[in-house]
């Protein structure tokens, strides 16, 4: 016994010991992970901008090369939140119309779809009902959508926070069934034995088994619902980064189109991250077992 | 009806899928003592861990009777708490978690927030786990989760508990030492157990009898062999016992022969049940639908017998 706990001394001091070390060498580091993380997409994006700026410097180039779309959009770059009424507004408000819209539609389809989902999970019967509707609306393509939704609500912004929301509700309806029915017959023994009722079922077992599936049906259900608002708010004009490049496609301002697709392309990229940080943190140790 | 503190009364079970019925369990009769520790091993698919989930009452029996401390058995119930053969921890909660939880359900009305963190504590003391509390699952070895699960298990304060294989998964030195411990926490606590196993110096070493299971289908309890060695048992001591190896070899012999010739062995050791197996033509092969009516008043009247 002795002998175990001077080991286990030992061990502890050396652990320490290694923690300090990690410490003093904390910078080199970083180093290392940026050079690993950063360099390489840096040179990638510095060799396309070069090809890009060789392909359209040319005479008869009719896309504008990268220099060109800088200092065209000079100004809505630095002022992105200027606002001179109507559809005139910088592009920060442009964005944000753009998420709130999705952020409406988006919700709805992770309180319905999640839903609907356990339902689907939980109910061979509603599997067998709902299922091969699903499977068939879930091909329609977002903007065919549309139509119906403007003939249905008689308005623009309704029927484009619909669109989001019937694009991103299928994923998210799939993979949460798929992961109820995947939880593991030992924790609904589990359950049982405890005697848990049907609430404490769905939160204490339910959700975080599935978390991991239903995470991945959100990750999905968000990353398709900025696809689709970029083109529905083509269609329905006002405020929002899709109108925004219908707009500046039919004042031929080449120049704000590419710069609206890097800003589109960003969002949709940190929504991405957004929601998958939410997955970890949620279904940390979950994945793990 | 009777003064055992378990009993299981007449027990069968068919399952059916589409028009294929199997039957698995056949006049299973047992009555167990409380503080008795009961093994129950067999080759694998004979229904043993049937028999289990039907006391447990995670699947229902269909027909026949479970009598725990004077209650029928109908639902599952924290009274009889479950050690799974693959631990089945929840991943998400931490070792205290999982045992927090079993008891803020079981013991949430009778004990107050502080009672139950001790009543934790204490369980997971128990089984040596107090170190990692706030560890995960995933984070701790195959011995270690079992030992969680056990001691959710007792924290359930069980009438009687239920092992399903619970050292089935660990390697042999992991085993033989929550073997020992099991040993131990049951002559502390004296709990009533009830554990599968396939695993047959295991089951000489904890049990105080032994319950050896024909082959299905239909199977039944072929033996019950009474292991009287002297408590608390040292496996190494026990090595050398000539009654400890006497005992091991009835076992062995009833799964060795068993398995060949079914009928040579009941004229041998008379059956303290009723043989499913004599009324089977050439030791039980196929899936006759044998449970027919006319047969089984007959064995239970020979059940009721013996």
């Amino acid at each position: 016994m002795k002998t175990l706990s001077t080991a286990a001394t030992e061990n502890v001091s050396a652990l320490n010991r290694l923690s300090m070390n990690r410490g003093r060498s904390i910078w080199p580091r970083i180093r290392t992970y940026l050079l690993q993380n950063f360099l390489p997409p840096l040179v990638i994006l510095c060799l396309l901008l070069g090809v890009w700026e060789l392909l359209c410097s040319g005479t008869g180039a009719t896309l504008p090369p990268p220099s060109q779309v800088i200092s065209e959009t000079w100004e809505l770059i630095l002022d992105p939140f200027y606002d001179n009424g109507g559809n005139d507004v910088g592009m920060g408000w442009q964005i944000l119309a753009s998420l709130e819209r999705v952020a409406v539609g988006y919700s709805f389809a992770v309180i319905v779809g999640v839903a609907l989902g356990v339902l689907v999970g939980q109910s061979t019967w509603a599997m067998r009902g709902l299922d091969p509707v699903f499977q068939v609306l879930r091909t329609v393509p977002p903007l065919a959508w549309l139509p119906i939704s403007l003939a249905g609500f008689q308005d623009s912004n309704p029927s484009a926070i619909f669109v989001i929301f019937i694009t991103a509700i299928w994923p998210i309806i799939i993979n949460t069934s798929v992961g109820i029915r995947n939880i593991p017959e030992d924790y609904r023994n589990v359950a049982r034995v405890l005697r848990l009722n049907g609430l404490e079922y769905f939160y204490k077992i339910m959700l975080p088994a599935a978390a991991p599936y239903i995470f991945s049906g959100l990750r999905i259900g968000v990353g398709l619902s900025w696809l689709a608002i970029v083109a529905a708010e083509m269609l329905i004009g006002g405020v929002g980064i899709g109108f925004f490049i219908w707009d500046a496609w039919n004042a031929s301002l080449i120049s704000d189109i590419i710069l609206a697709l890097v800003y589109v392309g960003l969002v949709g990229f940190f929504l991405d991250r957004l929601v998958a940080m939410l997955g970890n943190i949620v279904t940390r140790g979950t994945s793990a077992s | 009806m009777s003064s055992h503190y378990l009993s299981i009364e007449n027990v069968e079970k068919t399952f059916e899928k589409g028009s294929v019925r199997s039957h698995v369990l056949s006049n299973i009769n047992l009555h167990i003592d409380q503080g008795e520790y009961i093994s129950i091993i067999g080759h694998s698919g004979c229904g043993k861990s049937t028999v289990l989930n039907i006391v447990a009452g995670l699947i229902e029996q269909s027909s026949g009777v479970v009598i725990l401390d004077r209650k029928e058995v109908n639902a599952p119930g924290p009274d009889r708490a479950l050690v799974f053969q693959n631990h089945s921890l929840l991943p998400w909660l931490t070792v205290y978690e999982n045992v927090a939880l079993a008891v803020n359900k079981v013991a949430g009305r009778s004990k107050t927030s502080a009672e139950r963190h001790e009543w934790v504590l204490y369980n997971l003391e128990l089984v040596n786990m107090l170190h990692a509390l706030h560890k995960r699952p995933s984070e701790i070895s195959g011995g270690m989760k079992q030992r969680v699960g056990i001691a959710r298990a007792l924290a359930m304060q069980p009438k009687v508990l239920l092992l399903d294989e619970p050292f089935g998964a660990l390697d042999a030195l992991t085993r033989a030492h929550l073997q020992d411990e099991v040993m131990r926490i049951h002559s502390n606590l004296k709990n009533t157990v009830m554990m599968i196993t396939h695993d047959v110096d295991e089951a000489v070493l904890l049990s105080d009898r032994i319950v050896m299971m024909t082959n299905g289908p239909s199977a039944s309890i072929g033996e019950i062999l009474s292991i009287d060695l002297p408590r608390p048992r040292d496996r190494i001591a026990l090595a050398d016992r000539p009654r400890y190896n006497h005992y091991r070899q009835e076992v062995l012999r009833f799964l060795y022969e068993k398995q060949r010739k079914l009928e040579h062995i009941s004229p041998k050791h008379p059956p303290s049940q009723a043989r499913s197996a004599q009324s089977l033509p050439g030791g039980g092969s196929g899936s006759l639908p044998f449970a027919s009516s006319a047969d089984a008043p007959a064995l239970q009247k020979a059940s009721g017998a013996s």
